[in-house]
């Protein structure tokens, strides 16, 4: 094969990559902050889909912008979940978060198959064959555009962590629970913040990929798996590793796709998250615990 | 300014204060006095907030706050120096600070409180840009004040401040406590230094197993033989 194809395939894996890191980015951050793995992100990343779908196929409605609406809508969705259902459960034990979690994940899977039954839908825009060809490489459009706003959000969100007031306070919250009450931090607000904030992420990068892949309501489990193979591979807590790690598997899962076949790529993301936890269990920019 | 009211506190069956009722006026300094389990930081953390009682009253100003969340019960003007100290290791000292200063009825004065506990405490200013968790365990003692007073409080409740410090730090906290409360901050000292905090103390309470088994002016305390065995090694 030429080596025009490789550097096109790992360019377009590195733009899909981005993607899953910004959905991979709001389970970190719920993870890092809130301390509850979200058994449910791929699920709600599946209805963020189907809301870009039908805004597109009913009204015409590009998801590239949509992705703003839809956001917000999946904030309110995250916020009023941890505020209303998980908040009761913090100090609860982990099993009984985990089964929380997973019966929400549940729940969310068979709604959408009532609702839109189980074949595929996609999104068909004017733009979805275009491509850019700079210096001989080839860029699919689409692929573009998604992984440049995905940059752009990922870069607002740390932004937000860094220098606003809110952020740091969720920051606060993450570092020291008990120093958070002591200040006087309405903690569980903030937490009920902080789950909004993961759950826009994988809202904006549900609309985003809606753009490159087809939905059904059973993608939901297969995508929080993911987004835990990029966590956990980026390193567990750190921001940018869940990027760099959404970019390593979408790399991977591009180039298994060229050199075996496409419905290999799990299992060579897979083979990345084992290679990556024998060599560095803490994740490749994680730090290692005490 | 403070009444507390026959208070009981729980742990699941675990009782951990027991009818517990004590009185704080404006601007003194009150110590509670105990042994380790005997419900001091129980006591701190049920006025804070941070834990519910079960049953009793706790009036600041007048109004009924037990069971309120903390947010809710440090804007009214209560700070706690939590034990521990509880900074948050990785943020700034800075961004410590600002944290103190969340509080709704802090934030309009925020800079004019860093510039007085920077005044109090010069050697924050010179750690502005470290991590917390990087700093000694005085200078954490130190930002942990500092962060308390960066909420404006009218009542702060000190839980073993001097814990794990060097003797000539433990004088430094001591002094900045009678200061501050020279200057009309009304203060709840926990402090493993009996001797000296009954002496700064104009009252005290003497806790064993989560009951007030004794009370006193400061001076009454210090003279009294059982206290003098138990507490002061005399
Ligand atoms: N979170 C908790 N869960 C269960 N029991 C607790 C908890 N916190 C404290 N206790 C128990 O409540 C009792 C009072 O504890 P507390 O921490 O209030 O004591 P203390 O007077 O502050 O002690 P020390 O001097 O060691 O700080 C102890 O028997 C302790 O074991
Ligand atoms: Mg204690």
């Amino acid at each position: 094969m030429p080596l025009e194809t490789y550097i096109n395939v790992i360019i377009g894996g590195v733009l899909t990559g981005l993607v899953y890191g910004l959905m991979a980015l709001g389970l970190s951050i719920i993870f890092g902050v809130v301390r509850i793995v979200n058994f449910a992100h791929g699920e709600m990343m599946t209805i963020a889909m189907y809301v870009a779908v039908v805004a597109f196929s009913q009204f015409h409605l590009d998801p590239l912008l949509m992705m703003v609406p839809i956001a917000a809508a999946l904030f309110a969705l995250g916020y009023v979940m941890q505020a209303g259902l998980i908040n009761p459960f913090i100090n609860r034990p982990e099993h009984s978060q985990f089964i929380l979690l997973v019966a929400v994940a549940l729940i969310m899977v068979n709604l959408l198959l009532i609702i839109f039954g189980p074949d595929a839908q996609s999104v068909q825009t004017s733009y979805s064959l275009d491509s850019y060809e700079i210096a001989g490489v080839i860029i699919d459009a689409t692929k573009a555009y998604t992984g440049a706003a995905a940059v752009v959000l990922s870069a607002a969100l740390f932004a937000f962590f860094q220098m606003s007031r809110t952020g740091q306070s969720i920051r606060a919250c993450a570092d020291n629970y008990t120093g958070a009450l002591v200040v006087g931090l309405n903690v569980k607000h903030l937490y009920a913040l902080t789950f909004g904030i993961g759950a826009a992420c994988v809202g904006a990068a549900g609309s985003m990929l809606v753009l490159l892949i087809d939905v059904t309501p059973a993608l939901g489990p297969g995508y929080t798996l993911l987004a835990f193979i990029i966590v956990i591979t980026g390193g567990l807590g750190s921001m940018p590793g869940a990027l760099l790690g959404g970019v390593l598997i979408g790399v991977t899962e591009a180039m298994a796709g060229l050199l075996f076949t496409p419905s290999a790529k799990s299992m060579f993301s897979f083979a990345l998250l084992v290679i990556v936890l024998l060599f560095r269990p803490q994740g490749i920019l994680g730090k290692a615990t005490r | 300014m403070l009444q507390i009211a026959n208070l009981d506190v729980f742990y699941g069956d675990a009782q951990a204060l027991d009818a517990v009722s004590l009185e704080v006026a404006e601007g003194v300094i009150v110590a509670i006095v105990g042994a380790n389990g005997a419900g001091k930081t129980s006591l701190i953390r049920t006025i804070a907030g941070m834990n519910r009682p079960r049953a009793g009253t706790i009036h600041f100003r007048g109004q009924d706050i037990a069971g309120w969340p903390s947010f809710k019960v440090c804007d009214l003007g209560i700070g706690q120096v939590a034990e521990g100290r509880q900074v948050f290791p990785t943020l700034s000292v800075a961004e410590n600070l600002e944290m103190g200063a969340m509080l709704p009825r802090a934030r309009a004065h925020r800079e004019r409180n860093r510039d007085r506990v920077l005044s109090l405490f010069p050697i924050l200013a010179e750690r502005s840009k470290q991590a917390a968790g990087t700093l000694s365990g005085g200078e954490q003692q130190m930002l942990a004040i500092a962060r308390c007073l960066m909420g404006e409080p009218q009542l702060v409740m000190f839980d073993e401040p001097s814990l794990g410090l060097a003797p000539a730090i433990v004088q430094d906290v001591l002094r900045t406590i009678v200061q501050l409360n020279k200057e009309g901050l009304t203060c709840i000292l926990v402090e493993q230094n009996v001797a000296v905090s009954l002496k700064i103390a104009s009252h005290a309470y003497v806790l064993e197993n989560g009951r007030i088994v004794m009370s006193g002016t400061g001076g009454e305390l210090l003279g009294n033989d059982k206290v003098r065995e138990a507490y002061l090694g005399m």
